[in-house]
C-alpha cells in the first residue's frame, strides 16, 4: 500500500536490498555499513542513497540507529519499502528522513543504481527521470 | 490523461482513508505551537500512526521505554536526551529499559571512563524527565499490571509481547521513539493491536517435551512466518521461563507483537513447527561447542527463577563464571532471602540494572564462546558482540556445567 510517513524531497541512486533490514545490531552506527555476513547488501554502505528495502525487523532501539546514521552524516536519502513497521518509520520521523511506502508491483521496478526523484507532495512520488 | 487523473485521484482517496484524524489541541501540537518537544513528539506519533492505519490517538496509562544503553543508542542517542530532557517532562507512569552496566560491580569489567559517564549521562535525562528508574524488561514482572485491557505503550519488544499475550494488556510493538512520543503526550495512535481481531496465521506445535529453549525456537519462528499476531495450537501449559522465553525469540525476529492460543479462526493459515524446523534455528543461532562463561537473564530473570536456579543447583558450584542478568529490586529481594550469597558462592555473578542483550560487559577479545538458554541473547551475542554461542536448556547447563 502506498503511504507517506515523512515528507521530503530528494533525488539520488537506489540501493536495493530482498532482505529485511534489522538496524540494530546489523549496521554500523558511524558508516552506515552492513555487517550481518548473510544479508545481501554485506559491507555496502547506505549513505546518500534512496534506500529501497522490503521492511525492517528486529529491536525497537533500531530507531535511534537511523538517528545516529544521519547525526553521523551516512544516512540515506530517503527509504522506501514495501510493508512499514514503526522502527523505521518513527527513526525517519525524527532523523527527518523521507519515507515512503509502495506497492508491491512498483516495489519491483525499483531497481538497483537507478536514478530516481521522490517527491512526497506529488500524486505519485516517485519519478525515474527521461 | 484519463488513466492519470484516475492514478491520481485513487491516490488522495488512498490517503485520505489512512489519515489520521487529529484533535484540536493534537493539531496545535504538531504545527509546533506548544513547543519544539511536543512537535517532535506528535511527529512520531503521526508517523507511527500513519504505519498502522490508526484513525485517532488514544490515551495510554503506562509507557515503558527501550534506548537506554550506551551501547545501543550511542552518542547520537545520548545527544538527543541530554537535549530533550531540558524542557520535556513524562505526562504518565514510565518505566525504563536495562542499561549497559550495574554500578556496584562496573569496575570487574575494565570498561572506559567514557562509556561510563555517558551512560550515567543517559540515567540523567531520563530520571530528569520523570521515568522511574527501573532498567528492567521485565516490567510486566516487577510491577503491578492495571487492569485487563488497559491500553499501554511498551517499546521493549518481549514485554510488548509478553503484554498483549499474557497479561490482557494491549500495546502496539512500540519503537523506542513512539513509546516516548507517548510517554511525553499520554497518548498513542489507535492501532490494530490495541482492537480486538484474530490471528490469521496459525502454528501448531509439533515438537514434543519442550523446554525454554524450545519455546524460544518456537518465538523465532512464530516472528519470521508471522505478522501482527500468530496463534499457536498444541502447546501445554508453560511455566514462566517458557513464556518469557517465547516472547524473547519472537522480538528478536521479526514484527509480531501477540500470540493467542487455541483461538483457531477457520480461514487463517496453517503452518507446522516441527523438529525439522526447530533445527533450522538451532543450527542459525548455536555457533559453537562450549562457552567460555555462561549468560542467564535475556530477558532478565525475575524473583521465582532465582530462587528456582538455587533449588535446582541444589550446593553444586558452576565450573565457569555465570553472570545472572535482573533487576535492582529483584537482587534486593534475593539478597534477602539469602539467594544471592548462595548464587555467588556458586560461581555466579548476580549483575541488575543491565541484561544479557547487547551488554559492553562481553567482549570478543575476551571471550570466544557464551552458552545461554536464551535465544534473544544468543542472536544478539553473534551478531553485535560478535562471539560464539552455545545454546542448551538451563537443566542441561545444570547438568554440563557444574559440579
Amino acid at each position: 500500500m502506498r503511504k507517506i510517513l515523512v515528507h521530503g524531497k530528494v533525488k539520488g541512486t537506489i540501493l536495493k536490498s530482498q532482505n529485511p533490514i534489522n538496524f540494530l545490531g546489523t549496521m554500523d552506527k558511524k558508516t552506515g555499513i552492513i555487517n550481518d555476513k548473510s544479508h545481501d547488501l554485506f559491507q555496502k554502505s547506505v549513505k546518500d542513497r534512496i534506500l529501497v528495502f522490503p521492511y525492517g525487523i528486529g529491536s525497537s532501539v533500531g530507531a535511534y540507529t537511523i538517528y545516529s546514521i544521519k547525526s553521523n552524516n551516512s544516512a540515506p536519502l530517503a527509504m522506501v519499502c514495501e510493508k512499514v513497521d514503526l522502527t523505521v518509520a518513527t527513526g525517519c520521523a525524527l532523523a527527518n528522513i523521507p519515507l515512503i511506502t509502495v506497492t508491491k508491483d512498483e516495489f519491483s521496478l525499483l531497481e538497483n543504481g537507478k536514478e530516481v526523484s521522490l517527491d512526497t507532495d506529488l500524486p505519485n512520488p516517485i519519478i525515474f527521470p527521461g | 490523461m484519463d488513466g492519470c487523473f484516475f492514478t491520481y485521484k485513487y491516490y488522495i482517496c488512498n490517503r485520505k482513508l489512512i489519515l489520521l484524524e487529529l484533535t484540536r489541541e493534537e493539531e496545535s501540537a504538531l504545527k509546533g505551537e506548544q513547543g519544539e518537544t511536543m512537535q517532535t513528539a506528535y511527529r512520531i506519533l503521526v508517523a507511527t500512526g500513519e504505519a498502522t492505519d490508526a484513525e485517532r490517538l488514544v490515551p495510554i496509562k503506562w509507557a515503558h521505554l527501550s534506548g537506554v544503553n550506551y551501547n545501543t543508542i550511542g552518542d547520537a542517542g545520548e545527544e538527543f536526551l541530554s537535549n530533550i530532557s531540558k524542557e520535556a517532562r513524562v505526562k504518565v507512569k514510565t518505566s525504563l529499559n536495562p542499561m549497559g552496566f550495574d554500578i556496584d560491580n562496573v569496575e570487574n569489567y575494565n570498561l572506559s571512563e567514557n562509556f561510563i559517564s555517558k551512560q550515567l549521562s543517559i540515567k540523567k535525562s531520563y530520571e530528569t524527565m520523570g521515568v522511574m528508574p527501573s532498567f528492567s524488561c521485565i516490567p510486566y514482572e516487577i510491577f503491578e499490571n492495571p487492569e485487563e485491557g488497559t491500553q499501554v505503550s511498551f517499546a521493549e519488544s518481549n514485554a510488548a509481547i509478553h503484554a498483549n499475550s499474557f497479561d490482557k494488556l494491549k500495546t502496539n510493538k512500540e519503537s523506542a521513539f513512539s513509546a516516548l512520543a507517548s510517554a511525553l503526550t499520554g497518548k498513542s495512535p489507535y492501532s490494530s493491536l490495541r482492537k480486538e481481531s484474530s490471528s490469521k496465521l496459525t502454528i501448531r506445535m509439533k515438537v514434543e517435551n519442550p523446554d525454554e529453549l524450545t519455546y524460544g525456537m518456537l518465538g523465532f519462528f512464530a516472528g519470521k512466518v508471522g505478522n501482527e499476531s500468530v496463534n499457536v495450537s498444541g502447546v501445554g501449559k508453560m511455566d514462566h521461563r517458557s513464556c518469557k522465553s517465547l516472547c524473547g525469540g519472537m522480538g528478536t525476529s521479526g514484527t509480531c507483537a501477540k500470540f493467542d492460543f487455541d483461538k483457531d479462526n477457520p480461514e487463517s493459515e496453517k503452518i507446522d513447527f516441527d523438529e525439522n524446523e526447530m533445527n533450522k534455528i538451532y543450527d542459525e543461532l548455536n555457533t559453537c561447542e562450549k562457552g567460555d562463561l555462561i549468560t542467564l537473564g535475556s530477558p532478565q530473570l525475575g524473583l521465582e527463577e532465582i530462587s528456582d536456579l538455587v533449588y535446582r543447583l541444589k550446593g553444586r558450584s558452576f565450573k565457569k563464571k555465570c553472570m545472572i542478568f535482573c533487576p535492582r529490586v529483584v537482587k534486593e529481594q534475593a539478597t534477602k532471602l539469602g539467594h544471592v550469597d548462595k548464587l555467588t558462592n556458586a560461581g555466579c555473578e548476580i549483575l541488575s540494572d543491565c541484561c544479557t542483550c547487547l551488554t559492553p560487559l562481553i567482549k570478543k577479545d575476551e571471550v570466544d564462546g557464551v552458552t545461554t538458554n536464551s535465544i534473544k541473547g544468543a542472536y544478539y551475542l553473534q551478531n553485535s558482540n560478535g562471539v560464539g554461542v552455545n545454546l542448551k536448556p538451563l537443566s542441561k547447563i545444570i547438568e554440563d556445567e557444574t559440579k
